[in-house]
């Protein structure tokens, strides 16, 4: 939701980065504050995911200009670790495999060391355990979760769901969306909207970040911005989703002024 | 190393030879004087052996220690702490002798177990039609040293259609400095029967001996077993071992070998699916440091149709170690619709650490499924990221992550209190501070 006296949480100013010398992202400006929701759109390969990973802080991509705020601090210092810990939180687009680690030991870890970073009460596995079960249920996801090999033979929905499962135990205050509806089925889009609703309240925020207007009828936007080439082109409501939808994303090439009247 | 030292080497060890007529039966002593024969006529390898490329056990030369002699004086609260909550049954052997003081057997009625020698007589002719007819000594003077020295053994028979839901446990336990042993397994699985064994190497103090030790496994049409080998010798030991496997009509092996400890140790793994529709499932995890050796080998012949094969072979190399692994798989002409995957991860932790790997596909039938890969590095970036960005730092991850990567293997073995323990072992050598 969007109040004129809520706190900026991320203000990102003419953000350029590259990655093996090519530039992706040619200076994007997003400022987002406490309460919001915000969609990215963009056709594949604008740059949505660099985005993401540049603000979560992956070393592949050198940042050449421009600066990034979180919560008053200058987040382009800080090593992905500390973002994190920070409140920064990224569900990837895909989610690592990793056999050989049960689900519940890397949740736990994840959670205890966000937990001892802030200074609160980490927990031991009896403890973790009914606390995650708990968190689970907001997902529907079944009791066995916990037992395998972190996504290793998950179905895509399975891994997206176990990401928003990370996003509950970590309770961050900028969440990073990276299509989380791709690969899901209808069921599983509601349950994973559902969930991330109930995630949302008025201290924190989330970028949604997608390429189908779909996720956005069960997640509703307070910004659409849509991303070309490495830019934000276009921001406007939740109307400008339908609009991308119904005429596509060669209309914002005739249209590309800001589609004013929103903005906070 | 000269030729001279070699066979100087093993004319040594055979110092120590002897029938001992009293206790055996003839086509016994035929078997190890068929084996000292072809020891007399070999040489120890050398990395001009093809087999034998990447290893040099030249340092054994100088070592020609004598046969272990039997030592009495271990209690039970000496070694319990190597037992294992689910084996009912024990088998203990110190320094290659059968202990019965240390061992417990509780499924004597089920099936036949025990140390080798006493079956003689009562099992002589299914022993005399198993016996040293897999693990091949004609070209392999290790198998044919074991052989030629052949008296204590671990002996497990599971009758037909019988299923022992417990783990039997092998316990090879080395307490001697300078001396060899020559351990010895024979299971036998009659059809349809079912078994698990886990085949353990251990030492009680760090010492510097040799385990020369032989395998064979023989299913019948249908039977299952599991086979769990951990060799955590000590790391000045040397340790070289064969197992041999016949698979029948649609039976089923399952492998996880564990190297761990020795100074060098070589492991040659052959199993051959003798009939229609056998499977087997081989997995095999090295983890070692300093300036250990371990080299794995391992063969896997298709000789009918419908066969199945999957093997993953990891390694963790630290320090100066160096790992080799030898993948070889043959599919015969007649071994159509085999299905053979085979897959060599190999994880290096320091830039002095070595890997050899070395896939081998001989493929002589056309219709079938083969896939195999290897892969030698350091840990994913991606995937270091991924546990970064849920607030784990570099080293947290980097540690995980290696962990993960071994305790991959460890988590197939079906024993739960084994697997605790050796996730431990994995979690204290992969975790940098
Ligand atoms: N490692 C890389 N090297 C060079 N170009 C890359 C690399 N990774 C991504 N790109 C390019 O960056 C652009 C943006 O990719 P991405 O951020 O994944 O887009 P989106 O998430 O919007 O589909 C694409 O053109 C892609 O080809
Ligand atoms: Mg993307």
């Amino acid at each position: 939701m969007i109040d004129k006296n809520s706190t900026t949480i991320l203000s990102v100013q003419g953000l350029r980065a590259s990655i093996n010398g090519t530039e992706i992202l040619k200076g994007i400006d997003l400022t987002v504050k406490s309460g919001e929701i915000h969609a990215i759109m963009g056709l594949n390969g604008s740059g949505k995911s660099t985005f993401a990973k540049v603000l979560a802080g992956h070393s592949a991509y050198e940042v050449t200009g421009g600066s990034v705020q979180f919560e008053g601090k200058n987040l382009l210092e800080l090593p992905p670790e500390e973002r994190a810990r920070a409140g920064l939180f990224l569900a990837f687009q895909y989610p690592i495999e990793i056999p050989g680690v049960a689900n519940t030991q890397f949740l736990r870890l994840a959670y205890n060391t966000v937990q001892a970073q802030r200074g609160k009460e980490e927990l031991d596995p009896l403890e973790f355990d009914d606390f995650v079960r708990e968190k689970m249920k907001l997902l529907e996801m079944k009791p066995d979760f916990l037992e395998r090999s972190v996504n290793e033979g998950f179905s895509g929905g399975e891994k997206k769901r176990n990401e928003i499962l990370q996003m509950a135990l970590l309770e961050p205050r900028l969440s990073i969306l990276d299509e989380t509806d791709s690969g899901l089925d209808i069921d599983a889009l509601k349950i994973v909207a559902n969930g991330v609703n109930q995630l949302a309240n008025k201290n924190n925020a989330t970028i949604l970040v997608t390429h189908y207007q779909r996720l956005l009828n069960y997640i509703v936007p307070d910004f659409v911005h849509v991303m070309q080439a490495g830019r934000i082109v276009m921001t406007g409501g939740k109307e400008l989703a339908l609009e991308l939808e119904t005429r596509g994303y060669d209309w914002i090439n005739t249209n590309k002024q800001s589609v004013a009247g929103v903005t906070a | 190393m000269s030729e001279i030292v070699n066979t100087d080497y093993l004319q040594c060890l055979l110092k120590s030879w002897s029938v001992k007529s009293a206790e055996s039966q003839s086509w016994l002593n035929q078997l190890r004087a068929q084996a000292i024969d072809r020891v007399s006529t070999q040489k120890l390898p050398t990395r001009r052996d093809e087999e034998w490329r990447f290893t040099d056990i030249s340092p054994l030369a100088r070592l020609p220690y004598q046969s272990s002699q039997p030592q009495y004086d271990l209690q039970l609260h000496d070694i319990e702490h190597l037992f294992l909550d689910e084996a009912k049954n024990r088998l203990v052997f110190i320094d290659g002798h059968y202990s019965p003081q240390l061992s417990t057997i509780t499924d004597d009625k089920a099936l036949v177990i025990g140390n080798l020698p006493e079956f003689l007589s009562a099992e002589g002719s299914i022993l005399q039609s198993h016996l040293g007819q897999y693990a091949q000594f004609d070209d392999n003077v290790f198998t044919a040293l074991n052989t030629a020295f052949l008296r204590d053994g671990a002996l497990i028979h599971v009758p037909k259609n019988i299923l022992i839901a417990e783990p039997i446990h092998l316990l090879f336990i080395a307490t001697q400095n300078e001396v060899t042993s020559y351990p010895r397994c024979l299971l036998i699985g009659e059809t349809g029967s079912q078994v698990t064994i886990i085949e353990d190497y251990v030492a009680l103090q760090q010492a510097a001996y040799i385990t020369n030790s032989v395998t064979e496994i023989s299913l019948a049409a249908s039977a299952h077993a599991s086979h769990i080998r951990i060799q955590r010798e000590s790391t000045q030991a040397f340790h070289l071992a064969n197992c041999a496997v016949s698979l029948a009509h649609a039976s089923n092996y399952q492998s996880v070998s564990i190297s761990l400890g020795s100074q060098i140790s070589r492991y040659n793994l052959d199993v051959r699916l003798t009939d229609e529709a056998a499977e087997c499932v081989i997995d095999g995890l090295t983890l070692i440091s300093d300036r250990q050796l371990a080299d794995t080998h391992t063969c896997i012949d298709h000789l009918k149709p419908n066969g199945t094969s999957h093997q993953q072979h990891k390694c963790i190399v630290d320090d100066a170690a160096h790992a080799v692994f030898n993948g070889k798989i043959i599919v015969r002409p007649h071994a159509q619709r085999t299905n053979s995957s085979q897959s060599s991860r190999n994880l290096l932790l320091s830039r002095a650490a070595q890997i050899d790997t070395k896939p081998q596909l001989e493929i002589f039938a056309d219709d079938v499924k083969c896939a195999h890969g290897a892969t030698v590095g350091q840990l994913d970036p991606e995937e270091i990221f991924y546990l970064e960005s849920r607030g784990l730092s570099e080293m947290a991850a980097r540690n995980l992550l290696t962990y993960a990567f071994g305790a991959e293997i460890i988590s197939r073995i079906p024993v739960t209190s084994l697997k605790r323990q050796l996730e431990q072992t994995v979690l204290n050598q992969t975790q940098s501070k």
